[in-house]
Order: structure tokens, then sequence, then C-alpha cells
């Protein structure tokens, strides 16, 4: 019963209990990801398991066994950040910065999910086989994120410097 | 949570092996489940983990599509089949929850959601006969704002919260269901309850009884089909009232239509009423509010939740209206 | 207990009311900020630059260490069980399975916790921090529904959080009032906020306004609110060889440590709280009771304890915004100038803290008029305290005010901004101040032309794109400058030109930790680099409280009082060997790592010249500001001129905003950059606060309904617009910098702005927020 995370394999909890959020945080010593609501209303907790995004309040770590999961921790540090860790500074894409990690994982699986067709309550065009990408696809595929500081507008501005089509 | 065992599924039959015993409960994606055990109102002994059964989405002979229950609500929603023939499941999957929850829930878990009732979530300091039957409904004389209008009884007025469910009531959706003594099927519109004397009686499946995978019916009809939902912010957020339909207008009339209603009842509630008021009739905007109104001649509001009649209302003649605006 | 503290408050009052009048008429020149801040003339420097936050890499990395983060060797995990009913008293308390079941180390009520003294009520004494006075765990008595009734600690947070709900409570209820209607049926009482009460009278408005041409009457209510931050209230708490040590979550870390030592009776220096990082405030960040059950159930099992209230539990112990029920009245000539302006209404609060909704505060300074009168009336319910929530007073007060102007100006047949501007006051229009800086009508003009305004269609209902109704509203924000007394700083400088700023002051996202090292470089003359600015620990210098848009003014002034007798102590280790020699500290001024003549920048001499002459590795100095009397000087505020484009659906009523501008007049903007994400983060919450947010407080039970962010809805990002902003960036002669404070400013005038926009797209008119679709169809 092992769990792969960035990389670094970890044991599986004894205690079902134990969400996949409290596993990294108070287990692993990964911080980064936050718990916001630990009731799957915020999105502070997202995490990527093999690439794709999911709230780890709402998993329990035994259902991951084998899995590979990615924090904020796998992305980049505090010296060496990820493209889009730096994109969300140069745009000011937060304030208190604890909803930032989550949104920062949201994104990268957000990304993906565009890239590989997958459709958007703001989709025009549901059957089309490849979706453009505009801010308000972003907004509302990002909408599972809250913010209370109110840094939408610097969050968005940030993933848009991945997504060269998404430039207005 | 109370303390639980976990045990992974290998296969339909250890699943429904394990999950026959008593207080387990199969677990999805944990999307509700985990939650409601957070705040100890799902109090399951053990808990038979069943994502890793069929997530396949299969053609069926007769031009269906058969989807296994543990496919997530994002692989359904994206599936070309899907948004090619059944667009109104596509777009009801993509406006519920958050991408990340789309991504965790399983198909067979998005129906068995429990309602989102505040006073049901609140196991310590709120009475709801759903948690406890007969112990009364703080709902009835309290905030009511987001429950039902529809089918209601003096036990309970929650609403199912799903968005798939309406879709798939429109689509006449099947599903499969198993037990160990038992291989049956079950017409989505007869899964859920309302909820009567019994509100914490959901569904009819059978104890311990596993769903395994819903079919949708070939249908040419739902090629022009959609799903329309009003909510209270722009995403991320549970419909107050939503709408599916699918609409063929021939010569001008109306040869067939089907309508589901979400945000209104105790379950998804197929409008037959209204679908039997239009069969025939002008593809106007006239006959689609009459068809409306016949629906809703027995709604019945409660303290805060009246203009939820008249948002029915309107987005039904709405989307109708779109659909006949696309079929000509 | 209230009118006890309510005549406290009024002698109080009395004393501050006359002295108020002497520093109202004394010169300028006696008056903090009567002489400007030196560095108000520095142009080109690190104030004014955009300035990217220094604490982004750790944040956007994850390595910024929050409260519920820090590792402590031994730990173990609290939860809470909360009562269920409003007021009484618990009749049994069976803990006995919950103390048996699996990792549970101890269970504390009231019965077993250590003896406390009550928390001191916030603003009781200068340093009192507690959301009310009541005795936390000490008896069988409940105050409101959802008190702590026991802390279950156990190994592990899932063992804890299980036996939590093992804990089994009976109680005895006792009649209690949770309906405003039954509170006003007992009667109100004049509420009174920091030590005055919230009522004034300008002349005979009521006889004004029945005299009056054209005239708007009218009722609006606003609901409760709740702060929201995305970081759970969490704290790390030890014992150590005597010492509480809290790593919280805080906006008031000296005020915490000095009433948490109150409350166990031990001295002020054995308390340390720290807080690095605040993951949002809001006012919620403050001390309530589960820092205080974490201490106590630390010191009774003799271990670090961490302590994560739920969702659920901070709406259960963490007090917001409450109700209003407000009326405006204006009383205008048929050239729309205003002749009588009343505002008035009640708000409930708890017999157990001072802070009534004041939501008059705007209306204060904001109109000429002859006749004023406003007046906030308080009743009291059992439920847990309210406290401050972004812009207290001016948030939901603004919507009524400014709905009201909209109202007068559609009565008017006027352009509501022309409206405004005909009714600009000269001086403050209730005290007779003159104001410090008031730039609102540039504010005005500016974002009209950068929004425009002139596309608007006065008539309602009259613009449609499609299914959708589009509309335009305007409103004014304002929020005053405070600075509350209790500063102090301490500056270090090294010889090596490096200097280290410490005061107990708070980040929370504002950019306080970037913008203040910017200011500091700025007046010390040094790089950012050479500047460490050290803050969130209670046993740094300062009572600084980060709230009411005061910290900046607050640090701002300690900095320079610190700064100033770093001067004189550098002119004094200079000595008669330096080009300085014989200046005095008011001539001269920090640039290029040493300090300089102001007026005549060639007599010159680096730190590390001074320093090495003198024999000193460093130098360091402690000091603090004059009390803040320019507030009773001058009437000082900011202003904002705010701009909303609305697009309501004509089927349903849903109301998405689409456009939004605020055009502000803050004084000087230190740090553009993260000013700018305050502004919008205000507005942000404006939104919320128009169009969907609202604590469900079920008046049968005195329960809140929706403890939860699902079912209490904050803007997500699709509701959320490209937000513009702009500023006049004037700085204010009399304020520190020149900087009025910016954090609460973007929400006030929102809301009114949004309910403009969606009169002026559809002719409905909606007194009662939220703005939702049911009250649109």
């Amino acid at each position: 019963m092992t769990i792969s995370v960035n990389g670094v394999e970890a044991m599986l909890p004894s205690d079902p209990r134990v969400s996949l959020l409290d596993l990294l945080r108070e287990q692993l010593g990964l911080s980064g990801t936050k718990k916001g609501c630990d009731q799957g209303a915020c999105g502070a907790c997202t995490v990527l398991v093999d690439g794709e995004r999911i709230l780890s309040c709402l998993a329990l770590a035994v259902q991951y066994d084998g899995r590979s999961v990615t924090t904020i921790e796998g992305l980049g540090t505090a010296e060496c950040p990820h493209p889009l860790q730096s994109a969300f500074i140069a745009h000011d894409g937060f304030q208190c910065g604890y909803c930032t990690p989550g949104q920062i994982c949201s994104a990268m699986g957000m990304i993906e999910e565009v890239r590989r067709g997958t459709p958007s309550h703001v989709t025009s065009d549901i059957t089309a086989e490849v979706i453009p990408f505009s801010r308000d696809e972003v907004r509302e595929r990002m909408s599972g994120n809250l913010c209370r500081c109110g840094a939408h507008n610097g969050i968005v501005d940030a993933i848009a410097t991945l997504l060269p089509e998404a430039a207005e | 949570m109370i303390p639980f065992t976990y045990a992974r599924a290998t296969d339909v039959a250890d699943a429904v092996r394990r999950g026959g015993a008593e207080a387990a409960r199969y677990l999805g994606g944990g999307t509700n489940l985990v939650d409601l055990m957070r705040e100890t109102i799902e109090r399951p002994d053990i808990l038979v983990d069943v994502t890793g059964l069929s997530h396949a989405i299969t053609e069926r002979d007769d031009g269906g599509l058969l989807i296994g229950a543990a496919t997530s609500n994002t692989a359904l929603a994206e599936h070309r089949a899907v948004r090619t023939r059944y667009p109104a499941l596509s777009r009801a999957i993509v406006a519920g929850a958050s991408a990340q929850i789309r991504n965790m829930a399983t198909v067979g878990g998005n129906l068995l959601q429990r309602t989102r009732c505040a006073y049901f979530y609140d196991e310590a300091g709120a009475h709801c006969n759903k948690r406890h039957p007969g112990d009364g409904c703080d709902a009835m004389d309290g905030f009511n704002r987001m429950h039902a209008i529809l089918g209601a009884s003096p036990s309970c007025v929650s609403v199912h919260p799903s968005d798939m469910c309406v879709a798939l009531a429109m689509l006449d959706a099947q599903v499969h269901l198993e037990a160990p003594a038992s291989t049956r099927r079950l017409p989505l519109t007869e899964l859920h309850r309302l909820p009567g004397d019994r509100p914490d009686v959901e569904t009819h499946l059978a104890p311990g009884e596993l769903i395994t995978a819903i079919e949708l019916p070939a249908a040419s009809l739902a090629v022009r089909s959609t799903y329309r939902k009003v909510r209270d912010r722009a995403s991320y957020a549970f419909a107050l009232v939503s709408v599916a339909a699918a609409l063929e207008v021939e010569e001008g009339r109306v040869k067939e239509v089907r309508i589901a209603l979400g945000g209104v009842a105790h379950k998804p509630w197929r409008a037959w009423t209204a679908e039997a008021a239009l069969l025939g009739q002008p593809a106007t905007e006239a006959s689609f509010a009459a068809a409306a109104q016949a629906e809703l001649a027995a709604a019945r509001p409660l303290k805060d939740n009246g203009f939820k009649i008249e948002l029915a209302r309107r987005t039904m003649v709405a989307v109708l209206g779109e659909l006949a605006g696309e079929a000509v | 207990m209230s009118i006890i503290e309510d005549t406290k408050q009024l002698v109080q009052g009395a004393v501050m009311a006359g002295m108020s009048k002497a520093i109202a008429l004394a010169p300028d020149r006696w008056i903090p900020g009567g002489t400007p801040d030196p560095l108000i003339s520095h142009r080109h420097g690190h104030i004014g630059r955009p300035t990217t936050r220094i604490d982004g890499p750790l944040k956007v990395a994850g390595a910024a260490p929050f409260a519920a983060e820090f590792p402590m060797e031994g730990m173990v995990y609290a939860a809470l069980a909360n009562s269920t009913i409003a007021k009484g008293r618990i009749v049994e308390l069976d803990t006995r399975t919950a103390e048996e079941a699996p990792g549970v180390i101890a269970v504390m009520t009231h019965r077993n916790a250590p003896r406390l003294s009550p928390p001191p009520a916030f603003m009781s004494s200068p340093k009192a921090a507690g959301g009310d006075s009541l005795p936390v765990m000490q008896d069988a008595s409940i105050h409101w529904n959802g008190e702590p009734v026991a802390v279950v600690i156990a190994q592990t947070q899932e063992q804890a959080n299980h036996a939590r709900s093992l804990v089994r409570v009976t109680y005895e209820a006792e009649p209690a009032i949770t309906s405003l209607g039954a509170a006003k049926a007992r009667g109100s009482r004049t509420a009174m906020f920091m030590g005055q009460p919230l009522h004034d009278e300008v002349g005979d408005a009521d006889a004004a306004l029945a005299a009056s041409a054209v005239n708007v009457d009218a009722s609006y209510s606003t609901p409760r609110h709740n702060h929201n931050a995305i970081e759970l209230h969490g704290v790390t708490v030890a014992w150590q060889d005597g010492v509480l040590r809290i790593h919280d979550a805080s906006q008031l870390v000296a005020h915490e440590a000095w009433t948490l030592a109150q409350m166990f009776g031990i001295d002020e220096d054995k308390v340390v709280v720290t807080s690095p990082f605040v993951g949002g405030g809001f006012g919620g960040k403050c001390l309530w009771q589960h820092q205080v059950l974490a201490a106590a159930a630390s010191r009774m099992v003799g271990r670090p304890v961490r302590l994560v209230l739920s969702r659920e539990d901070v709406y259960r112990l963490v007090g917001g915004r409450s109700n209003t029920e407000q009326r405006v009245a204006l009383g205008a000539d048929p050239d729309g100038r205003i002749k009588a302006i009343i505002h008035e209404g009640v708000t409930p609060k708890t017999a157990f803290n001072a802070m009534p909704e004041p939501f008059i505060l705007p209306t204060r300074s904001a109109y000429a008029s002859e006749t004023i009168k406003l007046d906030v009336q308080a009743v009291e319910l059992d439920m847990l305290s309210n406290t401050f929530m972004r812009a207290p007073g001016e948030s939901v007060g603004t919507f009524a005010l400014e709905s009201a102007l909209d109202e007068l100006a559609h009565k008017l047949d006027m352009d509501p901004i022309e409206l405004r501007i005909r009714n600009e006051p000269e001086k403050d229009p209730t005290n007779g101040l003159p104001f410090s800086s008031r730039h609102i009508v540039e504010a005005w003009r500016a974002g009209a032309e950068r929004f425009g305004w002139s596309a608007r269609k006065p008539a309602s209902g009259t613009v449609r794109d499609g299914e959708w109704l589009v509309g335009m509203g305007c409103a004014t924000a304002t929020y005053p400058y405070y600075r509350m007394p209790g500063g102090a700083a301490r500056i270090t400088l090294t010889r090596e030109g490096h200097a280290t700023v410490d005061i107990a002051a708070h980040e929370m996202g504002m950019g306080t930790a970037t913008t203040h090292t910017m200011v500091a470089a700025e007046r010390l003359g040094l790089p950012l680099e050479a500047v460490t600015f050290n803050y969130g620990d209670s046993t740094l210098p300062g009572v600084v409280l980060a709230g009411g848009s005061q910290q900046t003014a607050s640090i701002g002034a300690s900095v320079i009082a610190a700064h100033r007798a770093l001067v004189k102590e550098l002119l004094k280790l200079a000595g008669n060997d330096s080009p300085l020699a014989g200046l005095k500290p008011d001539e001269v001024g920090g640039t290029d790592c040493g300090l300089c003549k102001l007026d005549d920048p060639a007599l010159y001499e680096s730190y590390a010249s001074i320093l090495g002459r003198a024999q000193r590795v460093s130098v360091c100095v402690e000091a603090s500001p004059s009390a803040p009397m320019e507030i009773m000087h001058w009437s000082m505020h900011s202003h904002g001129a705010m701009f909303c484009e609305v697009r309501v659906h004509a089927v349903t009523g849903e109301v998405r905003v689409s456009r939004f501008l605020g055009s502000f007049d803050c004084g000087r903007i230190l740090n553009p950059k993260t000013a700018g994400s305050q502004f919008r983060g205000g507005i942000i919450m404006g939104l919320g606060l128009a169009l969907m947010e609202e604590t469900r407080f079920d008046e049968r039970s005195g329960r809140i309904v929706n403890p939860s962010l699902s079912e209490y809805h904050v803007p997500v990002h699709m509701d959320v617009p490209e937000i513009d902003v702009i500023w006049t960036d004037i700085p204010d002669p009399h304020a520190p910098m020149g900087a009025r404070g910016i954090g609460e400013i973007g929400i006030t005038g929102t809301a009114a702005a949004v309910a403009n926009a969606v009169f002026n797209a559809t002719g409905k008119r909606v007194r009662d927020l939220p703005i939702t679709l049911d009250k649109l169809m």
C-alpha cells in the first residue's frame, strides 16, 4: 500500500479515515496543499493525481493506492519556480497566498483538460474537436477554486500567459 | 467519521458479496459520501470501493450507449458520442459542481447523491426526517428557498441535487443493477422515490444492490437536446431550477418531446404532463407556456420558494423555444 | 453589563468630545501631520513604483508557513463539540464514551478546564482583543447556539473528530431572544461605537424633509455576513518553560498576547503570539474562543496542541457582520441641492460586545446639507457576538445611502454623478472640520471618462442585448483615515548599511511586508534588499491592529518616529567631524545609504562612515509616534467613484456584472501593484455583498443554517469580470507618506453601484440585499 507523492514513495495510512489532504499535511509534512473547508467547497486542497486535478479533502488516501500525486511542492520551489508559479507572482495572482497552491495545481489540470477537448459550461459548441480558449473558459473552469482576497483578475492573467492562444 | 474498514472490490461479484453486509456502503469518488461521513450523517462500518469496476463507455448494437458506473463524470461529459448524440447530458454534467469534483465523481455515485438541504446536513442542531424518521422537518418552516415545489410531503421538502440525473431522466436512461441473487434494470425515472412518509428511503434499490451501468437508448431526438441551469451564482452552485429537454418539430408541430426538471423535487422530475400536453401541438411559445403551466399546476410553494414555480415555467418555455428555433 | 459598559463609554466619549474640540481648534503645526511627511516630496524612489511581493516566491511554492503548519514535537489534535441551544444550561454532560474512544487523551469541559478570567472585550481597554467578554468554558451556562461545550484532545485529528461526535450533552433551555422582531419589541437603545453615540443631528432634518420640493424616503436591509477567509482559523500552541507560544492567524498579535495573559493570569511577556502569514482576515482573524481553548487544552494535557476549526466551527465561533434595517430619506430643491438627510435604523448585537454595525458612518461626511439626522439603534440578541467585517458601517451603510442618492437623481431627472458633485461639501457637514484632502470630484470626472458613462441611457430598461437587459450604475465609495494609538517601531541599522525594522504588525495579503520594506528603504535611503521588515510577532514593539485600514498609517507614523530617533542618534554619533555637524534631525533625511541635509544634499555622510568613525557595529532605536490627534483636527476620508455595468437576464432574472471601474482618491498610492489588488479585492467582496452573500440565521433556534462555503456563496471566478482601478494619487499632506488606508474602501459603494445599475437595466429597485434573481423576476 504505497502512493507516490512528487516522485517519492510514501506509505498509505493504516487508518482509512485519513484523507489524502491530511496525509499530505499532517503525515508527510507537505503543507503546501491547503485546507479551506474540508468538504469540497473551496478548491484549496486541489492536487494532481496522474495529471488530473482532484480535491484531496474528499479523497480517502487508501483509495489512491499505487497512484501518483503531484502537489505544489512537486511543481516548483521558491528558488526554482514553475513558469506558472512565476506568472502568479508577476501578475499578483494572490494576496494572502492561501488559496494559491490550489489555484496553481487546478490551472495545471485545467490546461490539460482543455487541450484534450473537455467541454465546459461556457463552451458554445460542445461538439467541437478543439475548444477555443477564452478568458471566460478560464473563469468557468477555475470556478471550483475560491479566492476571498479577490485576486481573480491576476489569476486569470497569470494562467493566460501559459496559453498563447488565449491572448485576446 | 466513525471507524470503518475499507475494501477494494475486484469485480462486480466481489463488490456485491461485500456490499451485502449490514452497514456496508459502496464508495465511488467519495465527493458526497466522504463529506457525509465526516458529518457523521453517513456511518458505514464497511466501505466497498467500486471505482475499480467498469468505467468503459461502449456502443450498443441498437445504437445506444452503455456507460460503466465507475466512469467519471468528466469522462462521460467529454466522450465524443455523448457530446454529439446526447448533448444535454454533456451540458448537464459540466453545469454541475466543479471540474475537480467531476474528475473524481463517478456516474453511479452521482445517481446516489443525497440532498444538500442545510437542515439535513446539521446532524447536531436540526431536526430532519431524512436523517431520523419521525424527528420532524426544520426546513418546512425554515429557510426553504432551495427546496421542493413538486412531489414534496409533510415529512420532507428537500430536493435531489444532481444535474446529470435530470438529463438522464429526460433521455430515458436505464440503470443496470446487480445483487448477489439478481440482475435487473430500472428506468432512471423509477430509481428515485418521492419522500412520502419515509424520506430516509431515497431509491428503489434493494439493500446491497449495486449500480453497475447506465444505458442510454438510441434516440435521434436526443441530438437536439439541451440543458439549462439557473442558479444563484454564475458557477459552482446547485440549481434553483434546471431544465433538460429534447424536441422534434415536424411541419410546425411537436412530433416528439421530452422534458425533465431539476431543483424542484426529491427526484429528477420528468415532466410527463407537459410532454403529453405538447404532442401534436404547434411549436409555439403559447403551446410551451400552456404545457409548462399544466406541469406546474401541481406545484406547491413553501415560504421562500414560490418564485421557483414562475422560474420553472419561464425556463421551460425558454428552453423549448430555443430547441424549436434550432429545429426550424 | 451593557448599561455599565455604555456609561463607561459615554464618560470616555465625553472626555473625547472635549478633547476633540481643543484639538480641532489647535494650530496645524501642533498636530501630527501638521508638517507634511518629507517622503511625500520623493517622487522618483521606491514609493509609487509597482513592486512585486517579496513573499511571492514562498506563497506560490506553498512554502509560506501558516498557523496550522508549524510542526511541534509530541503534538496532539483537538476538536470541538458545540452547543445546540441559544440560551440555557448544560444539565448533563456525558464524556465517558468519548474518553474511551481510541486515541483520546482527554476531554475538556467546563468541569475540568483550567480556571480562566473572562476576556477583556475589544475596545474596553487599549490592548483588549476579546470578541466578547464571556467566560470561556468556565461554567454550565450557554449564551449562543454553537458555543463550545467540550474539547476533545486525541493523538490524531481523525480520532479527535470521531470522539467529538460521542460527547452527549443535555441542556435546559431558557427563553432566548433570537429574532430581530422580538428584540425590537423589547426596545432598543442608541448604539455606542468607539465611545461615542451613533447619533448626529444638524438642524431640523424632519422639518426640512417635509419642506423639500423633492424627496425620497425608503427602507433598505442588509443580511448577516461572514468573512470567509479561505484559511480556516487554526492554532498550534505549546507551553514551553512557562511561556505560552501560539502560532496563530492573527490581525492583532500584541492585543492577543496581552488579553490571553489577562485570562491565564500570567505576565504579558509570558505569551508569545506569532503570525507570519495570515490566510485572509477581513476582520475575522482576531481573538475568539479557539485560541483560548487550545491554550487551555495544551496546559491540561501538557503537550502541544493543534486546533483547526472546521468550516462549520468558524461560523459557530467567529462572529460576522450583523444585519441592518435602514431608512434613508433625502430632501432636495428642484436643482438637486440636498436640504435634508436622514439615515437611521436598527442592528442587533449581543449583551457581551461593543460592536453595533455603524452604518451611518459614511453619511456623516458625505454631502452638504443644512440638516442631517443620523441614528443607529441597537438591540440585543442571544447569538454569537457580531464583529468587524471589512468596512464595518460603510460597506452596508453606503448601500442604503448611495441607493437613495440614485433614487433621488431619478426623481429629479438628473445625472447621478452631477447630483453628487452638486452636493459636494466644503467642510465636514457634521463636525465642521476642514477636510485634510478631498478630491472626489476629480475621481468622478476621471472615472466617468474612462468608463464611458456618457453612453448610459438615463431611462431604465431600454438597452437589450439578446436575452440580457443591460444597465449602468454608479455610487460613491468612502472610508475614513484612522490611526489608532499604540504604535511603536524599532530600527536597527548596521555599519554595512542594512536596516531591520521591527513592528508587531501583520501581513494578511495586503502587501504590508512589501510596501513597508519600500517605505523604510525610501526613508532610510537604502536599496530594497538592504531592508528587512519584521512583523507578525507579539514580542516586537507596538500594539498595532491590522484593521480599520489604519495599519499603514500606524506603521508609517511609528517608523517616522523611530527614524527621527535614529537620525538624532546618528547625528550625535557623527559628531563635529561630520559634514552634518550642527544640523538638527528635522533638517536631514536618508539618501544613498547615508544622511544628507534635505535642502543641500551635498552635505552628506554615509551610514558606514558615521558608524565606523563612532566605532559602532550598529545602532538601534525604538520610538512611538504621538497620539493620533490629526483625526480630530481634520476630517480625513478616502473616496472612490464606483461604476458598474450589469446584465440582467430577461427570462430568469440572473444578474451578471460585466464591467466595473473604481476611481479612487486615497492619498498617495505607495505600491500600485499591491494597491490595485487591494482595491479589486474589496470590490469583489462588494460584488458578493451585492449579489449573493448571506449568513442565514434561523430566528427560531438562533442557529446559523448555512455554515459552509457551498451554502454561503462568495463570488467564484465566473462571477468576476475584469475590474479596472485608477486613482488620483494626490498625497494627503497630513497623513504619513501622504497615504490613507486602502484595505476597505473597495467594498464600499460597490453594492449600491450594482443595485443602481440593476435599476437602470430593469427599472426594478432592489432595496434588500442580496440582489438575487427572485427579486427581479
